[in-house]
């Protein structure tokens, strides 16, 4: 209950438990953002959320609505499962890097060029968290990972997927915006991308995906601090910000 | 009779898969057990295509059936699969319009039916595989006549020209199986 | 409701409308496909979901989440298809998800060939995928039988919150025979389904899952589904005998299109005078252990010969059951091979000239 003097308090959307995220993992902060969004648009109490294999594997436990626990990678089918059932829902994937863009390529790009009307989404931070840092599909050229220990070398492992680019060369109709939240200007514009996503759903206008920037200072290696530089400084400029796609007669 | 079983076999097209179910439906009606099994998979795409349908007064067990009581044969390489397969004493008709040989078995009943030209000179080359059904339901009589026709009408009835030709051509393969089997039971 | 003919695999898609599955996920594979395309034809009318995905993993994770909304789902396919999906299965096992699995068997390993086989059996009754879990799998061996079971395997997966399976080789699927479908499936009522998503207004959030961390919830998980494969085993045992009797000195198991094939076998013996009986699970998980092992140890069964088209699955349930009690032989084909009943004929004598004829009454 928030009155006068509260100043900040935890959205309707989340759950009173303490996450398991690290320091200065921008995880908690994309969650509020989904949950706040639920709660504006009036959907939390209709919503069912997926969530992936990865660090956000428990973000069932956070969310203050039904939510599944999909295999690695494949969110996107029970997404589409559940929502071609039940139209009248709300639903939602919440999928990292390794999970969409490695293991779940398939299931994610044929669920968006179905057109499924359900939101996803992706949080991608360049490494895989839960296992330890291993090289994703999404780390830079020369980025150390567990798995790269030399630096990613793109002649053997091929240069990062851009999700959104791809995706939005398919012609089926979607929401697909890049946002970053390592910044209060990103983390409002970013909460507008999701905003925009969760209402394309609620008119059952189309597919949406917001890909965030997030960091992972601890797989990363360097401080939080550091860490949210090393984003705007690297993955940023790789992954560039904005709206790639967005269906006709939407402003 | 107890139970009763039918090869058909013949080029993928000739109407093979549809002449059996077209029996099987017929044997159902007059209240038998039947069972139709076809051969399924690349056989299908332009090797010789068969079903075998069993029409039965017992419960059917193995619908796998080697040697069967009888086989219609539309082409050659047909005949040469099926022939030797059926059960002694039992009948095989050929389609003589496209095979130029008979059996040198003595203990089966041939009867030779040019099913394809009397199709053809109908004006429907396709209703081949009804000229061998009338054919085998006059030689055996599994199954009652009327109850057929009553089937082709049923699933072929749709185009009224097409059925008229699909009509007398059953018919005229009924008369010469009937005729023939009956020249064999007198010889 | 009059006999119909119907191939297998439309009778089975038909019996899953029947028993209220209007909701529908596949991939297309051979023996199997005209599942798939009767569905696509007949779902409008339903007002249910057909949906073909890009592949059987995403067909076996649609399930899990469809299942989810607590109403009934299904999906067919072929041996190498089901093994894409067994990951989906052990989630869904593990999350106490109930569907249906239609798997129209095809020879394997690997691509194998698209012939019938019963290949998968151990597959599909030792669990299938990671994890200490079964599923539920019911094996006909008409098209009857083949209708009458698909609608019981929704019930029975709603009924244990676990898949089940109908498990039938390439023949079941691609034959003709008579069905009859009840006017109106009538089943054992359920309880509500409370453990279905569907938002959470005015309670608690409800988590569909198969994750436990804490070793001692996961434990708890596993205990709770042992609780369940022994209701099952103690309520689902199905089976049928054939020609079992006092006379029998072989008793034949085998299950599915094979089974009938040992029963033409045994019809022509039976025609010589010799006896031979033939005891067919229905249930193959379940596995009827007991009720066969009471049918082997009467006294006149001098022995027990498993067919199967594998080259041993099953045997080793039979194994199980007959426990060494009296000498166990086993015959298959496989790459699509469908024994005949001469083969099976040849098989019984052979084990029948291999023991000594009972011994006659002396003249006096």
């Amino acid at each position: 209950m928030q009155d006068i003097n509260t100043t900040f308090a935890r959205p309707e959307g989340l759950t009173d438990v303490v996450t398991h995220y690290c320091p200065g993992c921008t995880h908690g902060v994309i969650h509020r953002l989904v949950a706040e969004v639920l709660v504006e648009l009036g959907l939390r109490e209709r919503t069912v959320g997926v969530a992936p294999v990865g660090c956000s594997v428990l973000a069932y436990n956070y969310f203050n609505t039904d939510f599944l626990e999909s295999p690695h990678g494949r969110a996107p089918a029970l997404a589409t499962g559940f929502k071609r059932l039940r139209p009248d829902m709300i639903v939602f994937t919440y999928q990292g890097d390794g999970d969409l863009a490695s293991i779940g390529m398939a299931e994610i790009v044929h669920a968006a060029n179905r057109g499924e009307k359900f939101t996803t989404i992706f949080v991608n931070n360049a490494i895989y968290g839960m296992t330890g840092g291993q090289m994703a599909p999404t780390t830079l050229p020369g980025q150390v990972t567990a798995t790269c220990p030399f630096g990613r070398d793109t002649a053997l492992t091929g240069m990062p997927i851009r999700m959104v680019e791809l995706l939005s060369s398919l012609a089926t109709p979607a929401y697909l915006e890049r946002v970053a939240v390592h910044s209060p200007a990103h983390i409002v514009r970013a909460k507008k991308a999701i905003k925009t996503a969760f209402t394309c759903q609620k008119e059952e206008r189309c597919f949406s995906l917001i890909e965030v920037l997030s960091t992972c200072p601890t797989n990363w290696g360097i401080t939080p601090g550091e860490a949210t530089q090393w984003l705007d400084a690297n993955l940023k400029a790789f992954f560039p910000l904005g709206v790639y796609k967005r269906p006709e007669g939407m402003q | 009779m107890n139970q009763f079983e039918v090869t058909m076999a013949g080029f993928g097209g000739q109407g093979i898969m549809l002449a059996g179910q077209l029996l099987s439906y017929t044997g159902l009606k007059d209240g038998k057990n039947v069972v139709w099994i076809p051969s399924y998979g690349p056989e299908m795409r332009g090797g010789t295509a068969y079903c075998t349908v069993v029409i039965s007064d017992i419960r059917i067990g193995s619908p796998i059936i080697n040697t069967p009581t009888c086989a219609c044969v539309f082409n050659r390489p047909s005949f040469d699969k099926f022939a030797p397969r059926v059960k002694p004493g039992g009948l095989l008709i050929v389609n003589s319009s496209l095979i130029n040989v008979s059996t040198d078995r003595k203990d089966l009943t041939e009867i030779q039916v040019p099913a394809t030209q009397i199709a053809i000179d109908a004006g429907n080359g396709r209703a081949t595989n009804i000229v061998v059904l009338g054919a085998f339901v006059g030689a055996t009589g599994v199954v009652k006549y009327d109850t057929l026709i009553s089937v082709v009408e049923e699933k072929l009835g749709k185009k009224k020209e097409l059925f008229e030709i699909n009509r007398r051509v059953l018919d005229m393969g009924y008369k010469i199986g009937r005729e023939r089997a009956a020249q064999r039971s007198h010889a | 409701m009059a006999k119909i003919l119907m191939k297998g695999n439309e009778a089975i898609a038909e019996a899953a409308l029947r028993a209220g599955a209007t909701n529908y996920f596949c991939y297309p594979i051979t023996p199997q496909t005209e599942v798939a395309e009767y569905l696509a034809k007949r779902m409008p009318d339903y007002g249910g979901v057909f949906l073909q995905a890009e592949s059987e993993v995403a067909v076996g994770n649609m399930l899990f989440g469809a299942a989810s909304t607590g109403k009934r789902v299904f999906t067919s396919s072929s041996s190498p298809g089901i093994s894409l999906m067994q990951e989906a299965l052990s989630y869904m096992a593990g999350a106490h998800l109930p569907c249906v699995i239609i798997n129209i068997m095809r020879g394997g390993p690997g691509l194998g060939g698209i012939l019938p086989a019963q290949s998968d059996y151990f597959q599909a009754t030792k669990g299938g995928g990671h994890g200490d879990y079964r599923i539920l799998v019911l094996a006909p061996s008409n098209l009857q039988e083949a209708v009458d079971l698909t609608m019981l395997a929704f019930h029975l997966a709603d009924k244990y919150r676990n898949p089940a399976m109908i498990i039938g080789d390439g023949m079941i699927g691609q034959m003709m025979e008579p069905v009859e479908f009840p006017e109106k499936y009538v089943e054992e009522e359920l309880p509500v389904k409370t453990w279905a998503a569907t938002g959470a207004s005015g309670r608690k959030p409800l988590i569909i899952k198969s994750l436990f961390l804490d070793p001692n919830a996961l434990e708890h998980n596993n205990i709770l589904l042992k609780e369940k494969y022994d209701q099952m085993a103690k309520e689902e045992v199905r089976f049928e005998l054939y020609k079992t009797g006092p006379k029998n000195r072989i008793l034949l198991v085998s299950y599915g299109t094979m089974a009938r094939i040992c029963q033409t076998a045994i019809d022509a013996l039976e025609a010589e005078g010799i006896s031979v009986g033939l005891f067919r699970p229905i249930s193959v998980y379940p596995f009827p252990h007991s009720q066969l092992r009471e049918e082997i140890s009467r006294p006149n069964v001098e022995s027990v010969l498993t067919i199967e088209m594998s080259m041993g699955q099953m045997l080793e349930d039979v194994e199980r059951a007959v426990a060494e009690r009296k000498p166990l032989a086993f015959f298959g084909r496989t790459g699509g091979i469908v024994p005949s009943p001469e083969e099976v004929i040849e098989q019984i004598r052979k084990l029948l000239d291999a023991q000594p004829a009972p011994r006659k009454a002396k003249k006096a």
